[in-house]
């Protein structure tokens, strides 16, 4: 059993190596918060014994196998249970084995993990409130007032296979979290419209955004760094599609960022705030499509029939300017056009309306200001 | 003479008058006989449907970025590979070999009610096209497409869903229905029809397995006929069950439909528990070891699968408390499971063995799904969880508990059975081959999915990170190696039926029971007259 045990980790050991050299990954990475350090002790723990129990018991079936076949001459046994007192031991010693890795190995260090986990109100330095829409995630830090939107920034080109993938292929956005490290940051999630999730791994945790509820979990970073994640719910199409990124920075530099974010957080298109020419609208409002709209309308404004509407030559692009700045504002209920009220500025909602009412074969010549979205959202 | 689907349809007199012939002789049977060949056509059929499906799946992740499909036609894809193989392949393949098979092993002359056997197989069809109708009209440019909310429907998302979801709404109620008929059939049967002298302890393993199942299933499909129900009602009709603004609230849905989520994957488990002893005492020809004990191990089981439901549900916000809760139960099954572990080892221990295919299967059943069931206890740990949740560690744990229970275990099942039924021996060559395919494109299937998870892939994305890219390209290739196993399958059952060395009353050297004292093949009415057991 010594040698078999050897010969096992020796070969995982193998493998492990080979596929670090190789370059991809096949376990949790390193931990940079006290859940995840827990969690990969845990992981790790597990994977010795769940490893050693398989192996063990394939040996003794393939001892089985081997040596109790007919073909052997083995004449077969006609025992049905446990009769001696050494057979009842055998019976019960793997039972009683189990109960205690269950309940004693893996069940007390449970315990106190998951009270760790939910202890997430004591001590707090921060609060960060993450809102998942579909397909983007909102941070907002509620008691320093900066609010902001971070989406996918690999280009649809890469992902049609029409340019090379970058490095952080699917993992980078425009406008990455950023917190400080050593401090525990509290996490509030919610969502704007179906359940998503926000699983950072290195971080070792994940939580559901539930809409119209407030879920908590917490982390302290114990290391500056980029730490990327992934949407963990299906939302629908984009699913795959709204990456996190985490950048943990010391405390001076997290204020100073901070502080940049109060002050006019960029919008797609930095569109100025003034009244503009349509050929500025356009321009910008360009800039918000190509982002935003165009995974569902498409590049050509023609949608996916039966699933996406086309706006070009549609009747909201060309009819009354205010019913199609609604549908911007207020989305389509029980479709997957959201509201954007709260994920785009003013200005970028002025200026993609306009993009969309002369774009293709529209020509309306209608210009939006920004002005008169704010005044539409004030008084429905 | 040749002999067809192995039926000699009688040629005195009395009963030539209501047999029909063609087409309407399978519409209209009552014969279990019949109804389970029907059942398992259907259930490979679906095999082939949701198999085809998940093969577009691995061959557009074959690579990072989108190369065949948009991610719409993704997650319509994965959420029919799901329903499909559940609902479609392995129920009404457990539901065949229980028809079948539990008259004879009973020594019943049928099943107790046959028009209702007949009406609960017949509802399949029209379910089955009612949920992947609109994928294909989806494909022809109709409508949005089929159901793509993860077969787990989760809420809102399947409120805001196109009318794929209403089809499959539908679709699931006739689908619970047709359980609901078949469990009851077999609960009826074995309750009342066994051979006189036939306790429930005498009774073989395989009606125990199918008397547990069929409880659970009456217990747990009308909860998700109340739920999608519900969500027809917050589609439709203006309720708010699923949404907050109304007063309801999403995650209420993850608990009706969990609460039959759960059990329905001991529903999968528990026929093959049933099957297996059979097969592992007839090929070392030594009594099953521990009867009892597996008696008390599946019921076990399934009593505990009904209080476990929220181990699906960790990371969805619940309370300290509920996570210590369902952690700890849920550890607790490990011990029934482990029970009929033992048993099973122990039935095969200082036998005499041989490795006839279906003895292959069901060994590797056991090695397989002991993996499954292994990493099911990482799972577990409310804490860990998190970390293994929605993504592929979690898909490659419950393939590693499904595949080799739902399939294996039911190859194990049809080709053990396959001599009474058609009246020869199979293909020994093609059956070795078939196992060994199915090992090798199993694990290379899965176990880069374990590894891939692990290193942070999300479940249900079309396209992914670079850093998945080896592992992803490694699990097509075996997906597609074990699709091809399949195949061969079939063409081994089509080549029994026609034809092969002749097969004895009692086909294996070790084979016990009643089954095995009927011709093979087993002629269209057996057990007219019930023996007595002593």
């Amino acid at each position: 059993m010594q040698g078999l045990k050897k010969l096992v980790l020796g070969v995982i050991a193998a493998l492990g190596f080979g596929t670090v050299w190789a370059g991809y990954s096949w376990s949790f990475p390193s931990p940079v918060t006290p859940i995840a350090h827990e969690t990969l002790h845990v992981h790790n723990l597990f994977m010795v014994i769940a490893l050693t129990l398989f192996f063990s018991v394939l040996a003794l079936m393939l001892y089985s196998f081997w040596n109790h076949r007919k073909s052997r001459g083995q004449k077969p046994a006609d025992f049905v249970g446990p009769k001696s007192r050494k057979q009842w031991l055998w019976v019960l010693a793997p039972f009683a084995g189990l109960l205690i890795l269950d309940y004693g190995v893996f069940g007390i260090p449970a315990y106190h993990a998951v009270l760790m986990y939910e202890n997430t109100k004591t001590d707090a330095d921060l609060v960060v409130k993450v809102t998942g829409s579909q397909w983007l995630w909102q941070y907002e830090f509620p008691a320093e007032g900066v609010k902001f939107t971070s989406r996918l920034a690999t280009p649809r080109d890469q992902i049609d296979n029409r340019a090379t993938k970058g490095e952080n292929y699917l993992l980078e956005v425009d406008n990455p979290l950023v917190l400080p490290v050593g401090k525990k940051v509290r996490f509030i999630t919610t969502s704007n419209d179906v359940i998503h999730s926000w699983w950072v791994p290195a971080f070792g945790v994940k939580r559901d955004a539930v809409p119209g509820f407030l879920r908590e979990f917490w982390a302290t970073i114990d290391t500056p760094g980029t730490y990327r994640g992934q949407c963990s719910e299906l939302c629908g199409k984009e699913h795959g599609f709204m990456p996190i990124v985490v950048n943990v920075v010391a405390e001076a530099e997290f204020k100073a960022w901070l502080e940049s974010k109060k002050t006019g957080a960029a919008p797609v298109s930095t569109a100025p705030a003034k009244t503009w020419t349509l050929q500025e609208a356009v321009a910008s409002g360009e800039k918000v499509y190509g982002t935003i709209c165009i995974t569902c309308h498409q590049a050509t404004g023609k949608g996916i029939p039966g699933t996406f509407p086309a706006l070009d030559g549609s009747k909201v692009a060309t009819g009354p300017v205010d019913e199609h700045i609604k549908v911007v504002l207020n989305g389509r209920p029980n479709t997957a056009m959201v509201s954007f009220a709260r994920s785009l500025s003013d200005a970028d909602i002025a200026a993609v309306v306009t993009y969309e009412r002369n774009a293709w074969g529209n020509k309306t010549g209608d210009v939006v200001q920004a002005a008169h979205v704010t005044e539409l959202k004030r008084a429905p | 003479m040749a002999h067809d689907m192995a039926h000699d349809l009688p040629h005195d007199g009395a009963h030539d008058a209501h047999y029909q012939g063609g087409a309407l002789r399978w519409i209209q049977t009552t014969n279990h006989k019949d109804i389970g060949i029907m059942y398992l056509i259907f259930a490979i059929t679906m095999l082939l449907v949701g198999g085809a499906m998940i093969l577009a799946v691995r061959a557009e992740l074959f690579q990072p970025g989108l190369q065949l499909m948009q991610p719409e036609l993704f997650n319509q894809l994965i959420t029919l590979h799901g329903l499909i193989m559940v609902f479609g392949f392995a129920m009404p393949a457990a539901t065949g070999l229980a028809n079948y098979m539990l008259p004879l092993i009973l020594g019943a002359p049928d099943m107790a009610l046959p028009r209702l056997n007949n009406w609960g197989f017949w509802i399949l069809p029209p379910a089955a096209i009612m949920l992947v109708l609109p994928f294909f009209l989806g494909l022809m440019g109709i409508g949005p497409g089929a159901v793509d909310t993860g077969w787990t429907m989760y809420a809102p998302l399947s409120v805001q869903s196109g009318w794929g979801m209403d089809f499959a709404i539908f679709s699931v109620h006739m689908l619970g229905v047709s359980s609901i008929l078949g469990s009851i059939n077999v609960i009826v049967t074995i309750l009342n029809m066994r051979a006189p002298g036939m306790t429930l302890f005498k009774m073989p393993l395989f009606a125990h397995g199918f008397l547990v199942t069929a409880i659970l299933l009456i217990t747990i499909m009308p909860v998700l006929a109340g739920g999608v129900t519900m969500v027809l009602m917050d589609r439709h009709f203006d309720t708010h069950f699923f949404t907050a603004a109304g007063g309801g609230d999403p995650v209420l849905w993850q608990h009706i439909f969990w609460f039959m989520g759960h059990p329905e994957v001991y529903v999968l488990l528990l026929p093959i528990c049933g099957v297996v002893p059979h097969v592992l005492s007839a090929f070392s020809r030594k009594p099953v070891y521990g009867y009892r004990a597996q008696v008390y191990g599946m019921w076990g089981i399934g009593g505990l699968s009904v209080i476990v439901w929220a181990h699906h549900m960790f990371t969805s916000g619940m309370s300290t408390g509920s996570q210590l809760y369902f952690m700890y139960s849920t550890m607790l099954i490990s011990l029934p499971l482990a029970v009929l572990f033992f048993c099973w080892i122990a039935t095969l221990w200082r036998g005499s063995m041989t490795f006839e295919t279906p003895m292959l299967f069901a060994v590797g059943f056991i090695i397989l799904f002991g993996w499954g069931g292994l990493t099911g206890l990482v799972l577990a740990d409310a804490a860990a969880d998190p970390q293994y949740h929605n993504a592929y560690f979690l898909v490659a744990h419950f393939h590693y508990a499904l595949y080799p229970t739902t399939v294996m275990g039911a190859m194990a099942g049809v080709y053990y059975w396959l001599p009474k039924w058609t009246g020869h021996m199979l293909d020994e060559r093609l059956g070795k081959i078939h196992f060994w395919i199915v090992m090798v494109g199993f694990n290379l299937t899965f176990i880069p999915q374990f590894l891939v998870g692990l290193a942070g892939m999300p479940r249900r994305i079309p396209d992914y990170p670079l850093m998945f890219s080896e592992w992803n390209m490694l699990s097509t290739v075996g997906a597609f190696i074990l699709g091809v196993s399949h195949l061969l399958f079939i063409y081994n059952v089509i080549k029994c039926v026609r034809g092969g060395e002749k097969a004895q009353d009692k086909a294996w050297e070790g084979a016990e029971g009643l089954e095995w004292t009927v011709p093979s093949p087993a002629p269209y009415h057996t057990f007219e007259t019930q023996p007595t057991i002593k």
